[in-house]
Order: structure tokens, then sequence, then C-alpha cells
């Protein structure tokens, strides 16, 4: 698990990007956090800087739109899936579950 | 309908395809593509894939077929849209009942140089394949043109570690778009990275030892040694098969505000078509341009008349020196400029242009995520 951050710091329609193996964005959809891979599976681009409408997040670079829960692309250019993470809110803080190379206390 | 023949099989082709099906087109359909490639990513051709991070199979579009025949490598060399017939290459006639032209364009030449080696133009991925061959250590590389394609090209090789000049026959690039202090401000992301920049000044001829290019001579006679010359000064849209088709064609296929050709059962996309906009015909030749227009220009195709009108999103991207640029809307219908994030000196900023008060156009340096919101924001011109 790694920590993302304070609920309070991100509010609804927000994101943050954390540092595992990879970069990893974590999205407050309508009050539902999501985690998904930082980069656009189609060319370098920064998922977290995107555009979050609902449960969908538009690349900022060519509009390629994934889906927050199940991390599928719903148009070209993206063909390919963005890994999704489970995300664990305790005592007001976010936690990305990375699949446990990295603890936190 | 029960045929659609789409011409060219690049990403306006492409996304036509894909447009036909999933507006629910269950019918045959012929794509006719002139390069031997599926459907391919032209974008990296002068950035990742040039610089070698990326291989040709990492650009392909789409890994479906659509239930399409794909006709590659072949030309198509004639349309009479009487008998609804397509000529190809081959010799084959594909008999279609709508048909979606989508050929792109070929890059603009500089006159003279057609059999010299050294000289590039970029556009496919056979051209790009060529260039990077010769983009060996301690080849001086000279770009004529700081247009999008000239920028990137020249970034890649400063990012190769050659020595590059770039000359730009304007005074300050893309001027038209960006404005003189934005144009400016993109011409020192050359000199910041060592490229040495030559503006306001054309090109005379080329210095050559009968096969290749050895220099570069300028208007004002200074002569600049070269290995390698690319030109980045445009492009023509693909229409001389078009000849004695009955579509009006001028600088592009003339189509209505729809993408709706004088004849109903032939629509244009992408690079190639010329389309009616704001009371003059314009044509755009952008990735996202040619990704957008076939929603509009299928929807039309299989409605048999233009019921929906295109509107464009002006949406451009360039990566250049490490430096995101993205810019949106009709920047050249501006009065103002007004810098609302960050700060040109930085080399993060996003700035706004306006007209009469009201956004219609931005650039963004490094500022993706406002850019997003404040392209959204943007006014339409006309």
């Amino acid at each position: 698990m790694i920590t993302a951050c304070a609920v309070d710091d991100l509010p609804v329609g927000e994101s943050v990007v954390v540092t595992g193996d990879v970069a990893i964005a974590v999205f407050n959809a309508d009050g539902e956090f999501y985690a998904i891979d930082d980069t656009c599976t189609h060319q370098d681009a920064s998922l977290s800087e995107g555009w979050l409408e609902g449960c969908l997040v538009e690349c900022p670079l060519h509009a390629a739109s994934f889906d927050l829960r199940t991390g599928l692309p719903t148009c070209l250019p993206a063909k390919r899936a963005v890994r999704t993470y489970p995300v664990v809110v305790r005592d007001g803080v976010i936690y990305v579950d990375t699949g446990g190379q990295e603890a936190v206390a | 309908m029960r045929t659609v023949a789409v011409v060219g099989a690049s990403l306006a082709g492409l996304r036509s395809v894909e447009e036909l099906r999933s507006q629910g087109f269950d019918g045959r359909i012929v794509v006719v593509g002139e390069e031997p490639h599926a459907p391919y990513d032209r974008p990296p051709l002068s950035k990742a894939f040039l610089l070698g991070a990326q291989t040709a199979a990492d650009l392909t579009l789409s890994d479906e077929d659509f239930g399409a025949e794909w006709r590659l490598g072949v030309r198509a060399s004639r349309l009479d849209p009487s008998t609804g017939s397509v000529l190809l290459s081959t010799g084959e006639v594909v008999r279609a009942d709508g048909v979606v032209i989508a050929t792109g364009g070929r890059p603009r030449t500089v006159p003279g140089t057609a059999s010299l080696r050294g000289v590039h133009t970029l556009r496919t991925l056979y051209d790009a394949v060529v260039l990077q061959g010769e983009l060996v250590p301690g080849a001086r590389v000279v770009v004529v043109g700081a247009g999008w394609i000239g920028a990137e090209v020249a970034s890649t090789c400063r990012a190769l570690g050659l020595d590059v000049t770039v000359v730009e026959a304007a005074a300050i690039p893309m001027e038209r778009f960006l404005g003189p202090v934005l144009g400016a401000l993109c011409a020192d992301l050359h000199t910041d990275h060592g490229v040495d920049l030559r503006l306001g000044v054309g090109v005379e001829s080329f210095a050559h030892n009968g096969k290749r290019v050895t220099g570069v001579v300028l208007r004002d006679g200074t002569h600049l040694p070269a290995d390698v010359v690319v030109a980045g000064i445009g492009m023509e849209p693909a229409t001389d098969w078009l000849a004695g088709s009955g579509l009006a064609v001028d600088n592009g296929v003339l189509c209505d505000h729809g993408c709706v050709t004088s004849i109903p059962s032939v629509v244009a996309v992408g690079d190639v078509a010329r389309y009616r906009h704001g009371g003059r015909h314009v044509r755009h030749e952008h990735w996202t341009n040619a990704s957008e227009q076939p929603v509009v220009a299928v929807r039309n195709l299989l409605a048999g008349t233009s019921a929906e009108t295109y509107r464009p999103s002006g949406y451009v991207w360039s990566d250049q020196y490490g430096v995101r640029l993205q810019l949106a809307g009709e920047t050249g219908g501006a009065d103002e400029v007004v810098v609302v994030d960050g700060s040109p000196d930085d080399r993060r900023f996003a700035a706004e242009f306006r007209r009469a008060g009201h956004p219609v156009g931005v650039l963004a340096m490094n500022d993706a995520k406002l850019f997003g919101r404040l392209r959204r924001g943007l006014t339409a011109v006309s």
C-alpha cells in the first residue's frame, strides 16, 4: 500500500499522482476514489491531467478515454487498458494498494 | 446503402470505417490504401519513432479489421460517381453506393531536388525510415521550414546529438496562428536547445556533388553545409485521382458544412476535405480533425443528406525539446492574447486568445490540465 494523500486534499473532480513502481493517478470522481496507471497506453501523457467526466477520464493529449472502474479504453486512439488499483480510505487518508510491495505502517 | 468505399487508409479512413460500423452500417466496406501498411499513427514519425524510441509495430492504430475488405498497397486511380465506381491501380473496379474520400495529401517538395539524395520530406512511415537511416553521428542537418513538422524534426535531431540549422522564410514562425509574441517564444525553443535558427531568409538553392546534397544556399548568400536536408514546407491535398469525377476540387475536395461533396453519396474527411465553415471553405491538416470529422461525415453519408454540421475543435499538439505545446480554437481570429497561468519564461504557461473579450483560442506549454479546462470554455468565432 502506498499513501496517496488526505481525503481533504482531493476534492471532487481533482486528481493526484503518486509514485509506486510506476506513476499512479488517483481521482475523486463524484466522491468515489479510483486509482489507475497515470500514463496513457497510447502515448506519453499524464492521465491525472485529463478531463474527468463521471467515471471516464479523457487523456489530455489525444482524447483517448478510459473507464476509471475497469481501466478499459472507450475509444481510439488507445487500444490497451490501463491498470487499476484498489483504493483504501482509512482515518481520512487515501491509500493505493499496489500489490503489497511497499508497506505503509 | 450496400457498399461503401473508403479511399485512404490512414487515420481519417480508419475512423470512417469505425464510424460506419458504430453507426450501424452492416454492409460491405472496401478500404483502399496506397501504402502497404495497415492504418498507423503518423505523429510519432517526427518524434519518438524518428528518435528510435518506438518501432513501426508501436504505431499500429487498431487491432480490428471491422469486417472490411482492406486493399493495401493499392491506389485509387479514378472515381466515377455516375456509376458509383472506384477504379483501382490493380484494375479492380469497386462498385459502391457510398464513397468516403480520405486520401490526405503529399508533402510539398522543394523544386529541383527530386533527384538529389539527402533531401527529405516527412509524412509516411517510409519517409521516416529513410530519414532515420541518414541521421548518423556527425550528420549536419538543415531543416527548411519552422512549422510543426520542421520544429519536431529539429528537436529530434538535437536529441540525437546532431548539429541542426533551421531556416524559416518568415520573420516569426507560425505567426498567423500564434501571434508575434508566442510565435517568437516558439522560435526561442530552438535556440534554447542549441539550434542555429535563421529567420526571415529563404532558400536560394542547394549545393550538391551531382548525387547528394552538400549544402543549402540562402537568399542572403549564406552557405550552410549540410549532409541531410529536411523540408517541412506544407502539403498538397491528394486529389489528382479525382480528375474527371465531376467533383469540385480546389485546394482539396470542396464539401458543404457537413463534409458532403456536390454528390450526396460522396463525403470527404481529413487533410483532403475543404469544407464550408463560417462563410468560407477551410481545410485542416491535423490529427484531431482527421479523427473527428468522420463522425459527422459518416452520419451525413448514411443519412443521404448533410443533416449535421461539422464543428472543428482546432486542436493541435506538438512535442518539442521536452516541451508539450497544445493549441485549440481559432487563434488566428484573436485581437488580444493574455497569459492566464504560469510564465512563458519558465516554459510553462497557458495563454488565452480573445476576440472582443471572448476566449476563441488557447495555447498551453507544459500546462495540459488547465489547457483541457480552457479549451472547453472557448467561443466559436463564426
